[in-house]
């Protein structure tokens, strides 16, 4: 549930309605004609909140809902092999084509693109889309916009999800999405460089790296790390902890220590020696290691670090919702997930996939056998028990306003 | 009714574009002055309320960006009048039979996207790239030496990038001049050097006037050169629009800070007309 803030009950009503949204406006604001005529161009509420859908919504949205033959599937880049392998499988043994479009680049833009017309309750073009569980995971949810999923259809992820995915905070008992892949935020950097290990945030402080410190853009990201730095828990904080945490990351950026907050691009950035250390998703660093032969280290810093998980989820108006869950289902098979992940180098959801993995690997020989072995073996891709203990969740926010406050207390540093 | 016919024809001429503008220019402006006019959050959704305190609070939370954007877009403005005049110059006067080919050659870059130029300026001018990596070998410049995240890198992307923009005007202004009109400075006496201060450069200001409309405008509302090149304290007025419209959904200061730019980019460029007249600028500019 997705408690508002607002004071007057029946306002809200009114405002989240689109005609008694026109008429409260007018009362609030005592309009003239053109006021009237500008807030006919408003933009509308997006339905009632809530987090957990009722049983019949599950009903409601399935009955008589059939499997096409067909779906449009959106993705982030370089989240599967480009060959497909997966996919092609899919289809050959369920009949159902696959298209795939790596559309989704943030979080932001990605939600600014398709609310429109979720909101007038059209299509977006996709049926299956892969979501991460920040702020905009949140207003996805809140909105309405996602389906209900129908766990009957989802065998495979009943029997192989690791059971730790259904008490997330953001979508608990998995309603509306089940995991595509999980990432830890941490600290990348070239040794070669920095001449010396790195293994806490304070080292992103550290004025020897003055101008060779990279940190994201992405508000939350950013957010956490200061929250971190400062012995501040993320899941838990509040805003009086932004507020602290937003003068620790100030402090670096006057300092002249940031080179820059970076989106995708700070892989790029490493690589060409722009930033020596830098915020980082774990698989980004596995990968770019892997495919252009450097030598850049990952890190989960002492005080922490986050972990965040990418979202497999049906928009609402989806055309094609049966096939949508019949691929959700798919990827839960032991076999595909480990595939995946052998791929990708994200924490797999899977945790059955790492003994597939192992025997792959002893399948193989030379090269291919190592890399399927450190895949298997690498605690970015199945964490133990002492990794977890070192990773936070994302900041939770209570309302749409506090998240607001949030982006407005960290936006002045990216900013600048 | 032959006559009723001349009185329509010029309503019913303007009527596809002035349609287009009506559908694609005024509605959009309107719902965004509607927005930038509204409360709420991306969840509940926006109301109307007429709270004009968000177009006071977008400004003073970032008047640095807004100011800072309104800087470089004059510099940019200023460096291309330097670099632009002598290119438009020589094609006009000295480019003979192969002007085209020239103004062709000045257009090319164009058939390349804008990202892409950018994103090739990036690779440019990074730490250890072909500009700086050479000049570093030779002692010429500190190894910590940096350009891109600075001002300068933002300026010279903006640069590059609107070039064309200020030459092709100039040398529009400088093309229409009368050869004979020099030819009499000339005969009267004047060195090249007069002749050029006092026939040609004032025959080519309405040319300049209408680049630095062209140029100014686009360059203070860019947001794609300070994204890549610059760094943290880089940031221009168009990458905050862009960020609260896509990154934190907060569409009332976003379009906020839209209207307040157009108004000063509106009042600055009104302002500039009415001071060196307007005639002459327009008339330019619409070539």
């Amino acid at each position: 549930m997705f408690p508002t803030s607002k004071p007057d009950p029946s306002l809200l009503r009114g405002m989240t309605q689109r005609r008694l949204g026109r008429r409260d406006a007018l009362r609030l604001g005592g309009l003239s004609a053109m006021g009237a005529f500008l807030a006919a161009c408003g933009v509308q509420g997006k339905g009632k909140p809530g987090a957990s859908a009722a049983p019949d919504a599950v009903a409601k949205f399935w009955n008589g809902k059939v499997k096409n033959g067909k779906l449009d599937f959106a993705n982030w880049p370089l989240y599967m092999d480009p060959k497909k392998p997966e996919l092609k499988k899919f289809t050959e043994k369920t009949g159902i084509t696959v298209k795939y479009d790596e559309v989704i680049q943030e979080m932001g833009p990605w939600f600014a693109k398709v609310q429109p017309q979720l909101s007038a309750k059209q299509s977006i073009g996709y049926d299956l889309m892969v979501i991460t569980n920040g702020m905009q995971f949140g207003q996805f949810r809140d909105a309405g916009f996602l389906a209900p999923l129908d766990h009957s259809k989802l065998p495979n992820y009943a029997a192989n999800a690791a059971k730790s995915y259904a008490q997330s905070a953001y979508d608990p008992g998995n309603v509306f999405s089940v995991p595509w892949a999980s990432g830890i935020t941490g600290i990348a950097y070239d040794e070669s460089k920095t001449k010396r290990p790195i293994t806490k945030l304070a080292d992103l402080w550290d004025p020897a790296f003055k101008g060779k410190v990279g940190m994201f853009s992405d508000l939350q990201e950013l957010g956490n790390f200061g929250l971190l730095a400062a012995g501040l828990d993320p899941a838990k904080s509040a805003e009086a902890d932004w507020k602290k945490a937003a003068a620790k990351l100030q402090e670096q950026k006057d300092a002249g220590i940031v080179r820059n907050y970076y989106d995708q691009g700070y892989v790029d950035a490493l690589g060409k020696g722009e930033v020596w250390i830098t915020q980082a998703w774990s698989g980004d660093i596995f990968q770019k290691n892997v495919s252009d032969g450097t030598n850049f280290k990952f890190v989960i810093p002492e005080e922490g670090g986050t972990i965040w998980t990418d979202n497999m989820a049906i928009p609402i108006t989806a055309a094609n919702p049966v096939d949508a869950i019949t691929l959700m289902d798919f990827f839960y098979e032991v076999e595909n997930a480990a595939t995946l992940a052998e791929y990708i180098n994200y924490v797999c959801p899977v945790p059955a996939a790492q003994a597939t993995m192992l025997k792959h690997a002893a399948a193989q020989t030379g090269e291919d056998k190592e890399y399927l072995e450190s895949v298997a073996n690498s605690p970015l891709v199945f964490p133990g028990e002492a990794d977890y203990a070192k990773l936070h969740y994302y900041v939770g926010f209570n309302t749409a306003e506090e998240q607001q406050d949030f982006s407005k207390v960290f936006d002045p540093i990216v900013l600048g | 009714m032959n006559r009723v016919k001349r009185t329509l024809a010029p309503y019913l001429l303007v009527l596809p574009g002035g349609l287009w503008l009506l559908v694609f220019f005024v509605v959009p402006m309107v719902t965004m002055l509607s927005l930038s006019l509204q409360e709420g959050d991306i969840v509940n959704g926006y109301v109307f309320t007429g709270h004009w305190q968000t177009y006071v609070e977008a400004i003073s939370d970032y008047q640095t960006q807004m100011i800072r954007s309104l800087v470089y877009g004059a510099i940019t403005s200023l460096v291309l009048i330097v670099l632009a005049f002598p290119v438009a110059y020589w094609i006009a006067f000295y480019g003979g039979r192969k002007k085209t080919t020239y103004l062709f050659l000045i257009l090319l870059p164009f058939f390349v996207s804008f990202v892409l130029r950018t994103i090739s300026w990036r690779m440019l001018l990074t730490d250890d790239g072909v500009l700086l990596h050479p000049l570093k070998e030779a002692g010429l410049l500190p190894s910590g030496f940096q350009l891109l995240g600075t001002p300068t890198a933002v300026i010279a992307g903006l640069v590059y990038n609107f070039l064309p923009f200020m030459v092709l005007p100039i040398y529009v202004a400088l093309e229409r001049i009368d050869p004979r009109v020099v030819e009499a400075a000339r005969d009267l006496y004047a060195s090249p050097a007069t002749a050029f201060r006092k026939v040609i450069f004032p025959l080519a200001l309405p040319g300049v006037f209408a680049g630095v409309l062209m140029t100014f405008v686009p360059a203070s509302s860019d947001y794609v050169n300070s994204e890549l090149l610059g760094g943290t304290s880089t940031t221009m007025i168009g990458q905050v629009i862009q960020s609260k419209f896509l990154h934190t959904s907060d569409y009332p200061t976003a379009s906020a800070l839209a209207f307040a730019l157009m108004a000063v980019l509106l009042i600055g460029v009104f302002s500039y007309a009415r001071a060196l007249g307007t005639e002459d600028v327009m008339k330019v500019a619409a070539r």
